[in-house]
């Protein structure tokens, strides 16, 4: 193997690749078969980059030749960049000598389109095919789905990938047709299609029969692209209720725009990526998912954006402070869940906690509540707690008092 | 009946449970349980030496799971903390457990119940921390060797995750401060331990014990993790909390930076 090739095509591979956000190597259930190499589990990060982000699968593309030349993308068409391009058996070596030495979980092999949509995704699919029938590879495998994909591939890919993803990059079709005219919102969405109705498929068929094969394990995932084309923070979480939803999406993820081209229809060269943003999406993502919040709760028409200053449960329980004080002693789980400073560990924990004593704010502060949120909006068993009767505003403004935020930086330019 | 007295066993978890079948069967309310070699007794306390009885343990084991799947988790991975008394904690928690009316619950309003949880789940971050750190790099003898430091004693924990996944590979996972390690022969974990004259850590010489390839593959695995970097996005205080320095003379890809 002639390493220093490998070295240049890896290089710049894997740098083509790191915009996509996904990392995720969990959900998969797979397990070592017939003591060949590797397995599934609850995904573990191997390392972080020093943009303070997760490794956990050999991220890159098969290759960045592209025939299409969408503004938002590095790989496009009308870009001056080096191109390169992987065999399949390079790939192959890679994933597995990595692998060996406990780098990875596994391979997360996207590509630029290359001749047709089928011919890239025939080419990723052998990839995975080899690493599963001829190297006994159970580890983990993510397969983009490339759009306008036949259903035929789709469902062979889903044969030897644990979760396929599409990325829908732009949350409005106006912004697609915008940023990458040569696509079509159809391209996208009929791949994402025939996998959820295989997946569904095969859930059904593995309740009669136990041992049918596995189709797509891991499910799927789409990324939006955050702050390209001044779409506001509900069109971008209605969209990923949709996707959700409809879809069965595992994980939608959102990746604040990083500029990458002198376009005048995209944010420019040097323009702040917004990680803020970004947050503050994930935020919301993780009530509705985990936290049995409706997306019309937290963004409607009157209110299209995040606060940046608060996080958004915050945001949300001082737009409802008729909801509180909730009494932490007597309240459900799911209300509970829905104070400001109080996560999912703590909600356990407090009704682990109350069934042997009245708990009071002692207790509260030492099982790792944020009472510098919670306090304004729980009584408990205590004679002290907040009488006065503040208003929104106030009750902010002592919060923003009291905390200190790691996006100083970016919160000064709101203020 | 005493109140108080000093338990002396061998070090071994069995050992340990068994000290406490002792305690509990002498109704001690609080036992100083203590490794040998490591006793510091008081100036009047009896002490008695504890001999590792597999049955006795066994049923302390089994009478803590019966209450609680976690409780017995965290017994086990607090002990492995190593921490000074963790000892008289855990023999407190046990006494508190099988205490309570509640099959399963856990009392978090309760120090010492916060404390052994707190503890297990340090152990559990280590572990999992180890899970992702190890870096096997290959010997000549066709074996992918690592060397580790953890903070507490994971390798009991570590062995069956390694064992699964690197089931077609001989590997060995050194403990440098315990001075023990596991070695998988492709079909049994044993526990070895090695006269080690180099420390094989990912240091930027290269030692004769390692194949050719293998510091190609690092070379290339260094180069990803460079390349896989958003430079627009640089965090250094985020990259620091998530891989702490300590660990990262045994990355390859950080060992430029040590």
């Amino acid at each position: 193997m002639d390493f220093n090739r490998i070295k240049e095509k890896l290089n710049i591979l894997a740098d083509a690749a790191k915009y996509d956000v996904s990392c995720s190597s969990s959900g998969s259930n797979r397990k070592n078969k017939d003591n060949g190499l590797g397995d599934t589990g609850n995904g573990i990060c191997h390392t972080y980059t020093e943009d303070g982000r997760c490794v956990s699968l050999l991220k890159i593309l098969l290759t960045n030749h592209c025939i299409f030349d969408c503004a938002y993308c590095v790989t496009r068409k009308s870009n001056d960049i080096q191109r390169a391009a992987f065999k399949i058996q390079e790939v192959v070596d890679l994933t597995i000598n990595f692998y060996r030495r406990n780098y990875i979980e596994g391979l997360f092999l996207s590509s630029g389109i290359f001749k047709s949509a089928d011919h890239t995704m025939e080419r990723l699919i052998a990839v995975a095919k080899k690493l599963r029938k001829e190297e006994n590879f159970n580890g983990y495998i993510h397969l983009k789905s490339i759009p306008g994909a036949s259903d035929g591939l789709m469902y062979e890919a889903g044969l030897y990938a644990d979760r396929l993803s599409v990325n829908i990059e732009i949350p409005t079709i106006s912004g697609l047709k915008l940023l990458a005219p040569d696509k079509k919102h159809e391209d996208f969405i009929k791949p994402m299609l025939k996998v959820k109705n295989e997946i569904i498929r095969y859930k059904e068929e593995s309740k009669i029969i136990k041992s049918t094969a596995k189709y797509a394990p891991a499910g799927q995932s789409t990324q939006m692209i955050v702050g390209a084309t001044g779409e506001s923070d509900k069109d971008i979480m209605y969209s990923a209720t949709h996707f959700y939803k409809n879809y069965q999406m595992k994980r939608v993820y959102y990746s604040g725009y990083v500029p990458i081209s002198t376009d005048s229809r995209l944010p420019s060269l040097g323009s702040e990526v917004p990680m803020l943003r970004e947050n503050r999406l994930y935020q919301t993502d993780w009530l509705l998912r985990f936290y049995d919040f409706s997306v019309n709760e937290i963004l409607d028409r009157d209110n299209p954006n995040l606060d940046m200053d608060i996080d958004p449960k915050l945001m949300w329980a001082l737009r409802n402070l008729n909801h509180f004080p909730v009494d932490i002693n007597k309240a459900e789980p799911r209300i509970l869940a829905r104070i400001p400073g109080i996560g999912m560990g703590s909600v356990h924990k407090i009704i682990s906690g109350r069934k042997y004593r009245r708990l009071s704010w002692e207790h509260l502060k030492k099982m790792g509540i944020a009472l510098n949120r919670a306090k304004y909006f729980i009584i408990c068993n205590s004679s002290d707690w907040e009488r006065r009767d503040l208003d929104a505003v106030t009750i902010k403004g002592m919060i923003l008092q009291s905390q200190n935020s790691k996006f100083k930086n970016q919160l000064s330019l709101f203020n | 009946m005493n109140a108080s007295k000093t338990l002396v066993y061998d070090g071994s978890f069995n050992g340990f449970l068994t000290a406490v079948f002792i305690g509990f069967e002498q109704k001690l309310t609080h036992a100083d349980i203590q490794k040998q070699g490591q006793l510091q007794s008081g100036l009047f306390a009896e002490t008695e030496t504890i001999f590792t009885n597999i049955e006795k343990a066994q049923r302390v084991w089994n009478g803590v799971r019966n209450k609680s799947n976690t409780a017995i988790k965290n017994i086990y991975f607090a002990f492995l903390s190593e921490q000074n008394n963790m000892e008289a904690l855990i023999y407190r928690y046990i006494q508190k457990l099988m205490g309570s009316k509640y099959k399963g619950a856990t009392d978090f309003s309760d120090d010492g119940v916060l404390k052994i949880n707190q503890l297990a789940h340090k152990v559990g971050r280590e572990k999992h921390r180890m899970e992702a750190f190890v870096r096997f790099q290959l010997t000549k003898d066709d074996v992918y060797f690592a060397n580790i430091e953890p903070d507490f004693d994971v390798l009991p924990l570590i062995s069956k995750h390694f064992r699964n996944r690197y089931a077609d590979q001989q590997w060995i996972i050194y403990d440098l401060k315990r001075k023990y390690g596991l070695f998988y022969d492709l079909n049994t974990v044993e526990i070895i331990s090695l006269d080690l004259t180099d420390i094989h850590s990912n240091s930027i010489e290269k030692s004769s014990a390692f194949t050719e390839v293998e510091y190609e593959y690092q070379d290339l695995w260094n180069n990803y993790f460079k390349s896989t970097t958003i430079k627009s996005r640089i965090n250094n205080k985020l990259h620091v909390q998530h891989v702490p320095k300590r660990y990262w003379k045994y990355l390859s890809e950080k060992k430029e930076a040590v």
